[in-house]
């Protein structure tokens, strides 16, 4: 069976959910086998193999880390090139997609950016993308491979599938032309103790409803009693009642949690973009005719200030 | 500093968007428009003009003959001249494909500095940008929030999954720019009927060097196979709140086995 490589993405707390769902994936293309930078340590390795990776790429380059994803997508290239995979597969995001575009014209590869799923017919790799601001699902097949393909997180669930994986040390040449981008400053996100945004099972998001900063309050007290996420919509950030990393939409993040809370979020076309593809959908409105209503699986026509409130009591009182 | 802006011609985001038989999207029977996310850059190459920072800034798209009005609508907001790639042949190109014709056309241009817009309104790839600058041999700075220029260089914030970074890239280089870098000014009267007479420079396959056999539905390296219209949602219930909405919530979602 042939290699499919995977980008990992690790943290101080171990390999990130959406690369153990890539893991996941990739196991319809093929044999999973990591890349990584940085160290290769017991715990990040035996947490790929438990997923199904066979194979661990650790890739040396103390300085890579200094420069924006060029020398990344380099280090990814030479692999290919030695390793012959189906799929090259990384996590839609930033990074993501600027290593997945580079490795694609280096290869001379169809790309399937954000698919939400992949499969293999014969020789070749189709993938599922949702596409026209999620009105339809287009399936796109890969005519030259490898196929690059960035997957949506949240898209698949991450199964376990234990393999023993083997470390590869891989040494990398980069050259002085993929150091022109050169990191000044990385400055982590500050870890409000909450599920990150795009990884969340809940998602609570708050819109123009929430009338100001002291009244996102309830937003977050929400998701906190769901054990949620945080979202927002754009007029909600840029009127910096909350951050703008809780954008969800079109110019902000796209989720797919089993459940999102929408309260005083109209629903214009680019946030349902970000996040109609929710399992379950709970809208709270005072506007009956808020379009947000006809995604809703559960809908309340009323002031959120009321209702929200009154949801955390009954959540608190069921859960003793 | 010359500074080119990459602009697209899209679809209106509320008219209904079709197929057409090869399976590419319609672009003939719908309406379009600039980019909305390209207007930011746009904006951004006005400002850097008014600064004095750009000597020059010339639009570039690529796309059918009524594209010309996604260039007119950037010229209304600034810049000097703006050049439109079309050619039938270029039509169902993937976007390998376009970043070959676009990075062909930014050769002919010549260019210190690229700016673009983090994504298309149709498409909604983000990967055209560095595809232009692999082919160019540039650097990249991708969804920036915000970009200062100095005479060698751009810096820009761009927000990841995990953190905030401040990237300083070396010219020549490609930044496509996100909504936080601010609205693009709505352009006077006069300024659109200034617009009707600043150039616009037309160039075809040939003019660019390419064949059409490099391009397009025939070379694309990703085809589209199926559409199928999203599932829609079956209708949910919809209450009033009458004081008990929250515990009516709560019981739907202890239903679902959220609580």
């Amino acid at each position: 069976m042939s290699e499919v490589l995977v980008l990992a993405e690790t943290t101080s707390a171990g390999v990130r959910k959406p690369t153990l769902e890539l893991l996941t994936a990739a196991r319809a293309l093929g044999e999973p086998a990591a890349v990584i930078f940085g160290e290769a340590s017991d715990q990040v390795v035996s947490q790929l193999g438990e997923y199904g990776a066979t194979k661990v790429y650790a890739v040396s380059s103390p300085d890579m880390q200094e420069f924006l994803s060029l020398p990344k997508a380099e280090a990814v290239v030479q692999i290919a090139q030695a390793a012959n995979p189906v799929a090259v597969m990384v996590t839609s995001g930033p990074e993501g997609k600027d290593i997945a575009a580079r490795v694609a014209v280096r290869l001379n590869a169809g790309i399937l950016p954000d698919a939400t799923k992949v499969s293999l017919d014969g020789d070749k790799v189709s993938g599922v993308q949702t596409v026209f601001a999620g009105r339809f699902q287009a399936t796109s097949q890969v005519q030259r491979g490898p196929a690059v393909v960035t997957m949506r997180p949240n898209a698949t669930a991450a199964e376990a599938a234990p393999a023993s994986a083997q470390v590869e040390h891989v040494d990398v040449s980069v050259g002085d032309n993929a150091k022109g981008a050169r990191v000044a400053s990385r400055e982590p996100k500050v870890s409000t103790g909450r599920p990150e945004l795009t990884d969340a099972a809940v998602v609570v998001a708050g819109g123009r409803g929430v009338g100001s900063e002291e009244g996102f309050q309830v937003i977050e007290k929400t998701a906190d009693a769901l054990g949620g996420a945080v979202g927002a919509s754009r007029t909600v950030t840029d009127q910096h009642w909350a951050a703008h990393e809780l954008q969800v939409g079109q110019t902000g993040k796209t989720v797919a949690p089993s459940l999102y809370v929408a309260a005083g979020i109209s629903g214009a076309i680019q946030h349902r973009a970000g996040m109609q593809s929710s399992k379950t959908i709970v809208v709270v409105n005072k506007d009956a005719k808020a379009p947000m209503f006809q995604i809703a699986d559960f809908g309340v026509v009323g002031d959120l200030h009321a209702v929200l409130p009154a949801l955390i009591d009954e959540v608190a009182k069921r859960k003793g | 500093m010359k500074i080119v802006v990459l602009v697209k011609y899209v679809p209106e985001p509320t008219a209904t968007w079709k197929f057409a038989p090869d399976l590419t999207v319609d672009r003939a029977g719908v309406e379009g428009r600039l980019s909305e996310l390209d207007e930011y850059a746009v904006e951004q190459a006005a400002q850097l003009a008014e600064k004095g920072v750009a000597s020059e800034v010339v639009f570039l798209t690529v796309g059918p003959a009524k594209a010309t009005e996604g260039l007119r609508k950037a010229l209304a907001i600034g810049g000097n001249t703006a050049v439109h790639v079309v050619d039938d042949a270029i039509h169902g190109s993937c976007a390998l494909g376009t970043s070959l014709v676009l990075a062909k056309a930014l050769e002919k241009t010549g260019y210190d500095l690229i700016l673009t817009g983090m994504a298309s309104t149709d498409a909604e790839l983000s990967i055209v940008p560095q595809m232009v600058a692999d082919r160019l041999g540039i650097n990249q700075g991708t969804f920036a929030g915000e970009l200062s220029v100095d005479g060698s260089s751009v810096t820009i914030r761009r927000d990841t999954d995990v953190a905030t970074e401040r990237v300083t890239i070396a010219l020549p280089a490609i930044v496509s720019v996100t909504d936080q870098t601010g609205e693009a000014r709505y352009p006077a009267f006069k300024a659109i009927m200034g617009a009707k007479k600043k150039p616009i420079t037309t160039m075809s396959l040939a003019d660019l060097g390419l064949s059409a056999d490099q391009v397009g539905w025939a070379a694309a390296s990703t085809k589209v196979v199926d559409v199928a219209p999203t599932p829609a949602r079956t209708a949910g219930t919809i209450i009033t709140d009458d004081g008990t909405g929250g515990s009516q919530v709560a019981d739907f979602l202890a239903d679902r086995g959220f609580i």
